[in-house]
């Protein structure tokens, strides 16, 4: 793997002192709120877990880097299942991906339906989010198309990890969004833990990059950054977003993160030693005198605080009832005769 | 008077003109060819795709999330089987999000046998397509019925799978469509795209009206008292010739169900007219294992059987892999007119 980067931030970046904090701030609700995720699946107060740990540095820019809203004006985001750092970054609360987690009534992603961290949020173009690692690819294909017919500055986001590269949507998505008939604003992105499942990703993968993929295209930027670093994250990402929005194209981007806690709660979810993203952010704002200590600590406290409060709330909101199975099947409800029964 | 793909066609541009289509897309679907079986000829908001079915359920599937009406074409069923989770995607969205996201979308695609099409031409999805819960799934008999289940399928806020039945897309059925013309050779010079070179040509569309067919209405296409006949797609016209030939000849009255809808299917005038008759045959040309037919056989012994006078029964396809091109070959895997001439004799004279 080579990393392209640019050039290290340095104190003189326009950035504002206070964004990194904002970033750290909610990497460190990110994590708090994964590691309580993991241990509701280990106690039984839900199923499976799967999740983002580790994808902070990289996600939380990215979602704070969204122009958030609904229709075509605002950007779509066609996410996977590690994406928890990028609704935060949005400003989603903890308790709804912990309503999701206990799959109770009240979840507004998926009314108990769906696993953890696979939202959907119409007020702010979060489109569901299914356990099928590729599927996103293809269908932001179709709000690229709008995107692209409506010009003004709305794009879409895709992201996905890097085993799901190997299936053809993968491959659709750059084949669609640089058909010279009409190019699409997306933002395609890859985040490379290095795994699929237990599969290691370099037994499998023989590109250099996946981003080198970006060169069969003639007209189409690719770069592969160190997703590790929320500094360098931010930038690739302002980068690339600018260059679809005003360009109308797209753009391929891999960011190269750790797994921390394995591929789901299916493979045990410990903590396995791959770099943390967080710690090493938190020495990188002191060292640069962005940060005191004691300031990093207490975001520690407080968002540990507020994911425990929500989560004892969500222990007290009700499960679905047996009756909800006929809610939504259709987008009307379903008539007398549909058959019921399931079965004889 | 207008052929199926020509009723389409028109409501096609009926849903771009009045329904807010914007994309109808696929391969080949735009110009030149407007469409392997011309179903697309014309449209101003057709265009060619990649030669991709993940890619345009995919992108179907988006531009509905983004709030549009999209109208995707699969060239061939055979060819869909590719992207049927993204199918189930279509179809699971509105639940599996709590229903806070609708995908409004139609995916139309030729099915069935009938035109020498061989094993990878000649494929039914019926079936499967009923499995994909969430999604409905329309399959016309006749112009004016491909017309109206194609404008409600558009106006629909659920994913509609619009099965054309490619043998009968030539055909021509009873009734003119709201606004066509009578005159058949006025119709072609009007829509119909010139033979050679057609950069130049632009329909002449007539006036066209709204005309829905609602989804989840099957149609009595010939009443009776004897038997019921319970079919749709390209059995549908075979069937109601046979039974109006047997009413003519004083063998007996077929009640004649067209479905036009699989899901959600018309339960009522199903049982409605059972019993009336008690005796009652599935006929499509699907394969007969795991048969959309055996699970509405299985209701009806289910919620009827104290009315049935007789055995209830299914005219399938043969379990074969495949349809071979030969017409030997084809004829015997699929059912054909001699087939249901022979099952419906045997019903309306069994005791």
């Amino acid at each position: 793997m080579q990393l392209q980067e640019r050039r290290e931030p340095s104190m003189a970046d326009s950035v504002d002192p206070q964004f990194w904090l904002l970033v750290h701030d909610i990497m460190v609700r990110t994590r708090c709120l994964e590691e309580r995720l993991i241990k509701m699946s280990k106690s039984g107060e839900g199923y499976f877990w799967i999740g983002g740990p580790g994808e902070e540095a990289f996600n939380v820019p990215l979602g704070l880097s969204i122009k958030k809203g609904a229709g075509l004006e605002n950007d779509y985001l066609h996410l996977h299942y590690r994406s928890s750092g990028i609704i935060l970054g949005m400003g989603a609360p903890v308790i709804d991906t912990i309503r999701q987690m206990r799959a109770v009534a009240t979840d507004p992603y998926s009314k108990g339906r769906n696993f953890v961290n696979h939202p959907s949020i119409p007020a702010w173009n979060v489109l569901p989010v299914y356990p099928t690692i590729e599927t996103q690819y293809a269908t932001a294909i179709g709000t690229g198309i709008a995107q692209a017919r409506a010009g003004g500055q709305g794009i879409t986001i895709v992201n996905g990890g890097d085993a799901g590269t190997a299936e053809g949507d993968f491959h659709s998505c750059l084949v669609w969004a640089n058909r010279p008939i009409l190019p699409l604003p997306i933002l395609i992105i890859v985040v490379n833990n290095g795994y699929g499942i237990s599969t290691p990703m370099r037994d499998q993968h023989g590109e250099r990059n996946i981003s080198d993929w970006a060169k069969t295209f003639p007209n189409m930027p690719g770069r592969t950054i160190d997703g590790n670093d929320p500094m360098a994250s931010y930038r690739a990402i302002q980068e690339a977003m600018t260059y679809v929005r005003k360009e109308r194209k797209p753009y391929l981007l891999e960011a190269v993160t750790s797994r921390l806690y394995g591929h789901s709660s299916s493979s045990g979810a410990n903590r396995v030693p791959e770099p943390d993203c967080i710690k090493a952010f938190e020495e990188k704002l002191t060292s640069l005198g962005l940060a005191k200590r004691e300031r990093l600590e207490m975001a520690w406290h407080t968002n540990q605080d507020e994911v425990d409060k929500a989560h004892q709330i969500v222990k007290q909101e009700p499960f679905p009832k047996a009756d909800d199975i006929w809610e939504h099947v259709f987008a009307e409800k379903i008539s007398p005769s549909y058959p019921r029964k399931g079965g004889s | 008077m207008a052929n199926m793909a020509q009723a389409i066609r028109m409501a096609l541009h009926y849903g771009e003109e009045k329904l807010g289509v914007k994309e109808i897309f696929g391969e080949d679907v735009g110009p030149p060819l407007g469409g392997v079986f011309t179903a697309t000829q014309g449209l101003k908001t057709a265009w060619n795709s990649p030669l991709d079915e993940r890619g345009i359920i995919g992108a179907a599937i988006g531009l509905a999330w983004a709030g549009q009406r999209p109208v995707a074409e699969v060239q061939f069923v055979d060819y869909i089987f590719n992207a049927i989770d993204l199918l189930k995607i279509a179809a699971v969205g509105s639940w599996s999000s709590g229903g806070t996201f609708k995908t409004p979308m139609v995916v139309m695609t030729p099915t069935g046998s009938g035109i020498h099409g061989s094993i990878y031409h000649s494929h039914s999805f019926d079936s499967i397509a009923t499995k994909l819960h969430g999604m409905k799934v329309v399959c016309p008999s006749t112009p004016l019925d491909a017309y109206g289940l194609m404008i409600s399928a558009i106006k629909d806020d659920n994913p509609v799978l619009y099965l054309k039945p490619k043998a009968l897309l030539r055909t021509k059925g009873e009734g003119l469509i709201p606004g066509e013309p009578s005159d058949e050779r006025q119709l072609r010079d009007m829509i119909d795209a010139p033979i050679g070179d057609r950069s130049q040509w632009k329909p002449r569309w007539p006036d066209l009206q709204e005309f829905e067919i609602p989804l989840g209405k099957a149609k009595v296409s010939k009443p009776g008292t004897g038997v019921t006949a319970v079919t749709h797609g390209r059995m549908a016209p075979i069937t109601l010739e046979v039974a109006r030939q047997l009413s003519t000849e004083g063998a007996g009255e077929v009640e004649v169900i067209d479905l036009r809808t699989l899901i959600p299917y018309d339960w009522d005038t199903i049982t409605g007219s059972i019993r009336k008759t008690g005796r009652v045959i599935f006929i499509n040309e699907e394969t007969e294992i795991t048969n959309f037919g055996e699970h509405l056989i299985r209701r009806v012994v289910d919620e009827l059987f104290y009315e049935l006078k007789a055995r209830p029964r299914l005219l399938a396809a043969k379990a074969a892999p495949g349809i071979g091109l030969s017409p030997n070959l084809e004829y015997a895997t699929t059912p054909q007119r001699p087939d249901v001439e022979r099952v419906l004799r045997e019903m309306l004279s069994e005791p």
